[in-house]
């Protein structure tokens, strides 16, 4: 397949204005607007495009609920926050093909009728953000940003928002009262931001690899980009893979790719030729995977039917060398520390899942703690206000699901059998 | 309290959204840079730019873990420890930090030249384990490569 989004990357001056210019990038807003909004919205519907942030609502269908509200002014935010652990496939966009989602987020924000969109960036990535900013002011100076853009009287300006360290961030609500100034914590839901989002106001967020198919959507047209990807959830994607991998990284991929391809083609196989145990798909925060299941495609609707989630795309992949229980230990230690605190079966049940993980761990459980490892994640699974704590609960529900045995075994033998 | 371009950054940041609250994650990240730490000096002055009120401030910078509500070393190293860094031995850097320069999690080394974060990913997984020392990323980490890039920061 021909990289839409990583395209170019390789060159060094990829980041630059004139390169991209020279692969043909900001064609595609000129095209754009020659087209009415509502063709625009139109087109990415018939698309298929699904949202690459975790959750692959349909993109069109999104725009389609905030266009359709008479407020105004609208915003669109971009969601930049890629916090999920394991996840880096936004990086190279960011840092390395930032025109392509400036022309991306100009196309939507015309189609939606937005002048303002923030990019929401993730803290911990300073370069990105320099590159960024240095990407919009270049469009800026030709006019693909502005009062008045490429004189057809379009208004859009752009601003890049630095997070600062808080994984509940990349949830679109949290992310909305962050960017107002505010701790980012989720609000409930309805109403939905389409509706009452920044400010109040009908609202758009998207992820960095959503706003980033937009320009070749429209390049192409709906048809030709359905082609690409499995005919649910069709488009290219970016999958990032990490862990006990020959070759970690990023790659672009038709949606649907075959897990096992991406572990054993792709990224070169188990590292030094070890067995696989363990695969996370889309992020800590999805349930793992055992060796038997990675014969599935990597799309939203096939990750699903194999008990786990698409979530971001990125693949944690774990040899025979690692003990289950300490990952998930940490795991949950990360959900503890990154719970907002704003419900309560979130916050209390994520340091009780950790602690009773925590003395597995140590050789001090007892008997009856699998049984409350999964009591305590089943009052947590659907009764908190964001999926932050469905997803600590079913990684816990996941690990245990698969490899019960090493948890009785260090509750039974006080240690671990794996690592000493 | 701030220098001049400091005072001239906010006024630009505040133009930039339709509520001069929005303006406060920005806002301190300007009074971090000046001093290195969010002193409560800093945040009372944040409070009086953005005409509100200092406990507000406070309860917003102490949410975020980038954010440093008390002093740190002239460099700050950000480890990560999550699972594609633990899974390639971050923990064993971390008792290294430990055992070497007497660098606790979240504490600073006794000439005040290093602070230790444990961070909870840092977008660094292909090149795990990675960390942050300022703002420059290092990737495929280990003890030898952490003695040699701690040397530059001297």
């Amino acid at each position: 397949m021909e990289k839409v989004l990583l395209k170019n990357i390789e060159n060094p001056n990829s980041h630059e204005i004139n390169e991209y210019e020279k692969i043909g990038g900001y064609r595609s807003i000129r095209k754009a607007l020659e087209m009415q909004p509502k063709k625009i919205i139109e087109e990415v519907k018939k698309s298929g495009l699904k949202g690459r942030g975790g959750a692959g609502f349909p993109t069109g269908m999104k725009w389609a609920f905030a266009s359709a509200d008479p407020k105004f002014p609208k915003y669109l935010l971009c969601n930049a926050d890629e916090g999920e652990p394991g996840t880096f496939k936004d990086r190279p966009i960011l840092e390395k093909n930032p025109h392509l989602l400036i022309e991306g987020m100009v196309i939507s924000g015309y189609a939606l009728g937005a002048q303002y969109g923030y990019i929401y960036l993730r803290g911990e990535y300073p370069d990105a953000k320099d590159i960024l900013n240095r990407a919009i002011k270049q469009a800026y100076n030709k006019n693909y940003l502005g009062d008045n853009i490429l004189g057809r009287g379009i208004k859009f300006h752009l601003v890049v928002h630095q997070g600062a360290g808080a994984y509940i961030c990349g949830e679109e609500t949290a992310l909305i009262e962050s960017l107002e100034g505010k701790r980012g914590q989720p609000r409930i839901k309805p109403p939905f931001p389409v509706n009452v989002g920044a400010w109040a106001m009908p609202t758009i967020v998207n992820n960095v690899e959503t706003l980033s198919n937009i320009p070749f959507i429209i390049e192409v047209g709906s048809d030709a980009y359905s082609k690409i990807g499995s005919p649910e959830c069709p488009g290219p994607k970016i999958y990032c893979i990490s862990g006990h991998v020959e070759r970690p990284g990023v790659y672009e991929l038709p949606m649907g790719t075959r897990l096992r391809d991406l572990i054993y083609t792709h990224a070169g196989g188990i590292k030094g030729g070890r067995k696989l145990k363990a695969v996370i798909p889309g992020g800590i925060s999805t349930p793992v995977l055992p060796p038997d299941a990675i014969d599935c495609a990597m799309d939203f609707v096939a990750m699903s039917k194999a008990g786990s989630m698409l979530g971001s795309g990125a693949v944690i992949v774990m040899d025979e060398s690692v003990c289950m229980v300490k990952v998930c230990y940490r795991a949950l230690k990360f959900f503890e520390h990154e719970s907002c605190g704003k419900c309560t079966p979130c916050r209390d049940g994520t340091g009780w899942l950790r602690k009773i993980l925590g003395r597995i761990e140590q050789g001090e459980g007892v008997d009856g703690d699998i049984e409350l490892l999964l009591d305590v994640s089943n009052n947590i699974l659907g009764k908190t206000f964001c999926p932050l704590g469905d997803g600590a609960a079913s990684v816990v529900i996941s690990m245990v699901k698969h490899f019960r045995s090493e948890f009785e075994e260090h509750i039974k033998n006080a240690k671990c059998k794996i690592q000493n | 309290m701030f220098s001049e371009s400091a005072i001239k950054e906010l006024d630009e940041i505040r133009a930039r959204y339709p509520t001069s609250r929005a303006a406060l994650l920005p806002a301190l990240y300007v009074a971090q840079r000046e001093s290195g730490w969010l002193s409560p000096d800093a945040m009372e002055y944040v409070a009086q730019v953005l005409n509100m009120p200092k406990a507000v401030v406070r309860g917003v910078a102490s949410f975020y873990a980038m954010y440093k509500c008390r002093p740190m070393g002239r460099h700050l190293i950000q480890l990560c420890t999550n699972v594609s860094c633990m899974i390639l031995g971050a923990e064993r850097l971390v008792d290294f930090l430990k055992n070497k320069y007497g660098l606790e999690e979240g504490g600073t080394t006794s000439d005040g030249m290093f602070s230790l974060v444990i961070m909870e990913c840092i977008g660094g997984c292909d090149v795990a384990p990675s960390m942050l020392v300022d703002s420059d990323y290092y990737g495929n980490l280990s003890e030898e490569r952490i003695v040699e890039i701690l040397e530059r920061y001297k």
